[in-house]
Formats: C-alpha cells, structure tokens, sequence
C-alpha cells in the first residue's frame, strides 16, 4: 500500500498572524510557523494504516524554505519519505493553484500515477477554507471522502464514517481515492527520540515546479483566480460590562437579553 | 442582467434558511436563478419563486444524492457552461465548499468561501471574509471566470421578492469517478427539535466548566429556541457530539447571540464564533480570556446562573 500524506506549513495559530502590506498575502516570514494541527492526524492514520499491513507514507507538502519543518515533524513521527515543493513563482498562489502543484507533486511521489490513498487534514489552520482535498481528488480524478472520523480498509475499498450535521454517515469507496480526516480519527503520536535520531536519515526530496513540468504562469499570485483587494485588522472589541454573581447573575444576564430586545 | 445561480440547499425538498438569504444577496448581483437538485422539487419551487428565482433548474434522478459531492458539482459545472453566470452562490457548509471546490476547478473559475457579505463592487463581485479567527476583515474578488462563493449562514436579512420561478429540467450523465464514493448508510440524528447550529440566531456553547453536565446549557438554549454547542475540551472529554463542536477544528457560528458557559476561550474556541454579533459569557474565572470579547459577561456558577437566567427569560416570555 503506497500512501501519500499532504501536509501544510503554518503561522501557529497562538502567534500575531497578519498580512504582507505589499502584495495582500499571508506573511509566513514573520511568525513562528509549524506542522498544521489537523494534518498531524492525517499523517498519523497513515503510519497506522502503514503499520498495520505492508505500506510505505510519503509526505508531501508545498511552501517556502522553512515550510521543510512541516515535513521533518511527520518524518520524526515515523513517515518514510518526504517531498517539499518549493519555487520562487509558488508565492500567493490561491488554493487552486496549490491543488495543481500537490496533485503533480503525488503523482510524481507515487512514481507517476495515483497513489492507492491519499491523505489530508480536513483544513489548515490559517485558510481554513477546506476546500483543497475537494480540488486535488477533482485534478486527480480520485473518488473525494472527506471529513472522516474513523477510516477502515478492506482490499480494494476504504469504509469512512463521518458526523454530519443531520446525519453519521458510512461512505464507502474503491481505491485509490482521496481521504481528509478529522481531529476526532485518531491521537497522534509524540515524535520518540529514536524517530527523531531516525528521521535525520530519511530522504527530503525538494522539487521546484519544473520538476514537475507545471508552468509557472499557472501559479502564484498574478495566476491567481482570485484576487485580496484590501484587508483591515478588526477592532479589538471593546469589552462590555462585567458582573459578578451576588445571587442575582441569572436575573442581571436576562435583564441585559431584554435591553437588547433577544426576548 | 447577468445570471446569478444559488444552488439550493434543502432536506427532501424543504429549502433550508441559508437558499433564501443567498437569493436575497443574487438580487444584489444580478438575476437569481436556482439549481435544485434532489426530489420535491414542485415542493421547493414555491418558495425559490417567492425569493426572488426567475428561473429553478432542477435535476431530480434519484441518483445524485446517494454520493459524496461530486456529481453536484458536475450537474452544476453543466449549468454553469450553459449559462455563464456572473456569480454561483453555495451555502458555505463542509459538503457547499466542497462542491464550491470541485466546480472552481472543473470550470476554471475563483472560489472564495466562508463570505459574510457579497456586494456588486467596482472590480465585479466583492466579497468579506473574516480571517485569523476573527482578527481580520478581508475583502477579496474572483478574477477568473464565474465568481463561486460559498456564503456562511445569517449573513443578510431574508427580503422576499417573489418572481417567476420558471422550472427547467437538466439532464446530465453523471461520471462514474462522480459515483465512486457512495453514502452506504445514514443515521439521522436524534431529533432535538433544536435549530441547526450553523443557521441558528442564537447559540448557546458548554465546555469543560459544565463537568459532563449540560442540561443547564440545554435548558437555557431552549429557553431562547437556541442551537447547543460546546467546546473542544467538551467535545474531546465525549460529552457532547463531535457535530456540535464550536471551533477551529469544527463548526464556525456567526449568530446573532452567543452565549459561552463554562468556556474559557482559546484561540481554538474564538476561531469559531468570535464573528457572533453579540457574545456573552458566564465563567467562574474572571481572569479567562473570553471575557475580553463579551459584551457582557457574568463572573460566576453556571449551574446557579444559567438555571436562574433560564426562569428569568421564561417569565419574560410568557
């Protein structure tokens, strides 16, 4: 079983995350950045899955030079291999763009053709928009599952079950497809000591966009579909009134509703 | 006027809230038409007509629905192509920005999700979006293509503007890739007689304060004909369901009230509901940092405060 995971390199979430002034993009220079919460999950149904029969995971993930951290944590977790796609001409590409450089970049890692699954966090923390696994199961021409809570494979399907919001769900599908979990799949593991000593020795593949005969015309800010006219940090919101419960906190909360006409 | 299609959401052809308030925003746009893919069409079409849809394209064969999304991203990529419109509007929802996914690539045309307001701007179609959990207001456009935004839920006031709501039948083949990933079994949840949480005007949130117990956040919640939801320490302590989970890794909430007991609001909380009109909290903490966004908050037990407001609201009520 041939697994490829995409991860994806972020502004951690507890830092000031803002934006370039110059050309309205994310500012992934300036913050502390980090493996995305939920890709960690991914990666760590894989080596699960890996474990569990023959198999071999490759990461994936596509970003600045620093973005190779995202990729060195999943290796540290236990990944066999991994590959960072990184050009100049990637920078602010939107997230069709990012969905042809990682749908090149797995076919490439698989040896040309899909692998038998491909494995992504339901979204980053920084977009958080969710829809690249939609995208790159579309380019890839995999059968897209998504949001999966608990995943199971038996011989050429892969069963899913998800929490949607009228309904749970079992979704079954044949291979190869495209799986995006979430944070409720499984714990994952705290990278050991030896995995760390071990993933010194693991091979990082870095590719540009040549490599993988993508265009750079197609990328990148200027090919972007989409286009940030301005942004604006919000006012703090000013902190309203603060009471303490003498008794009668219940009574005060209704009476605020009332004023502000909620009854 | 240029064509603005809304892909209808709906259970068994009752149109959910957010299809009204996405043709009251195509009106802003252009001329709304809806696409309705499923069965009750006949039910549907009297109220995408009152909203304002001159024409409802509708797909009715059963199959469409027994997979994942991708064989409605492709029967709408078909209307797209026939019609070019100026914009596509999709309910921003987990299965709504998948199809908005799929149909951005298939016709090569700018997605923008999770919107909280569309306007006809200069540059054509101008969206807002609210980013790094609340702290910034983006304003962005599409420059290819179809403008596909996927639009959060309570964004706009529904306006009626009844109009012709002309039915036309689509027929496509769908692909056998759209038919690989197929929906084997689906549980209804429990019914709480309590509205959606992504649609609902008010929401009530628990999290690790209420200790496993949440009838006194349910109890408040229904007071008000709130949704329930609860925090990630709530959802990962399996008190409450994962679907219910308020925050970064699951749900995002824009209503009109939210109440958080028992919530000390992580960035992880306040990813998900910091763009709430008016919030309030209750916490026995008065150094947690929910309280810095409250309009107003109540240093205090929630089970002696919730229980109190309840009654209160109740009387004021009746």
């Amino acid at each position: 079983m041939n697994i490829v995971v995409c991860v994806k390199y972020v502004p951690d979430a507890q830092s000031d995350r803002t934006f370039n002034e110059a050309d309205n993009t994310t500012d992934r220079e300036g913050v502390e950045g980090l493996l995305s919460e939920i890709d960690e999950y991914a990666v760590e149904e894989a080596l699960k899955l890996a474990e569990s029969g023959e198999g071999e995971v490759t990461v994936v993930t596509v970003g600045p030079d620093q973005a190779v951290d995202a990729v060195k944590k999943a290796l540290q977790m236990g990944a066999d291999k991994a590959v960072h796609v990184s050009d100049e001409a990637i920078h602010g590409s939107d997230a069709a763009a990012t969905s042809l450089i990682l749908a090149e970049a797995i076919k490439k890692a698989a040896g040309g053709s899909n692998p038998d699954l491909v494995l992504m966090g339901m979204s980053s923390t920084d977009g958080v928009m969710g829809v690249v696994p939609a995208m790159v199961a579309e380019r890839l021409g995999l059968p897209q599952v998504t949001y999966a809570s608990e995943l199971t494979l038996e011989g050429e399907s892969v069963t899913i079950r998800r929490d949607g919001d009228a309904a749970s769900e079992t979704i079954v599908s044949s291979l190869p497809a495209l799986v995006s979990v979430t944070d409720q799949i499984n714990e994952p593991r705290y990278p050991s000591f030896k995995g760390i000593m071990a993933a010194k020795k693991k091979p990082v593949d870095t590719w540009t966009l040549a490599d993988l005969g993508v265009d750079a015309g197609q990328v990148g800010l200027d090919a972007a579909w989409t286009k940030v006219t301005s942004f604006a940090k919000r006012p703090p919101r000013e902190q309203g009134q603060i009471v303490t419960d003498e008794g009668d906190g219940g009574t005060k909360l209704a009476e605020f509703l009332s004023a502000q006409k909620f009854l | 006027m240029a064509e603005v299609l809304v892909l209808v959401d709906h259970a068994g052809g009752k149109i959910r809230k957010a299809t009204a308030e996405l043709l009251t925003i195509a009106r802003r746009l252009g001329e709304p038409s809806a696409v309705f893919i499923g069965p009750n069409a006949e039910t549907a079409q009297v109220t995408l007509a009152k909203y304002g849809a001159h024409k409802v394209y509708v797909y009715d064969a059963p199959d469409a629905l027994e997979y994942l999304v991708a064989p409605q991203a492709e029967i709408l990529a078909s209307v797209v192509e026939k019609t070019s419109p100026l914009a596509v509007l999709i309910p921003s929802n987990s299965a709504g920005k998948e199809i908005a996914a799929r149909l951005a690539v298939r016709t090569e045309s700018g997605v923008i999700t999770d919107a909280v307001d569309v306007v006809a701007g200069a540059e054509g179609v101008e969206t807002t979006q609210s980013v790094f959990a609340g702290s910034y207001t983006v304003k962005a456009t599409v420059t290819k293509g179809a403008a596909i935004v996927a639009v959060k839920p309570n964004s706009v006031p529904i306006e009626p503007a009844p109009a012709a709501g002309a039915v036309e039948k689509i027929e496509v083949t769908l692909s056998d890739a759209a038919k690989a990933a197929k929906i084997t079994e689906s549980k209804p949840k429990a019914a709480t007689g309590r509205p959606e949480l992504t649609e609902a005007s008010i929401v009530v949130s628990g999290g690790r304060g209420t200790g496993g117990d949440f009838g006194p956040v349910e109890e408040f919640a229904d007071s008000l004909g709130a949704a329930v939801g609860a925090s990630r320490a709530a959802v990962d302590a399996g008190w409450y369901p994962h679907s219910n989970q308020v925050g970064q890794t699951g749900k995002q909430v824009s209503p009109q009230l939210y109440v958080a007991a028992g919530i000390s609001g992580a960035i992880q909380h306040r990813a998900g509901m910091q763009t709430s009109k008016t919030i309030i909290a209750i916490n026995k903490d008065e150094e947690a940092p929910i309280f810095e966004l409250v309009d107003f908050g109540v240093v205090g037990d929630l089970f002696t405060v919730l229980p109190q407001a309840t009654e209160a609201v109740k009387k004021a009520k009746a």
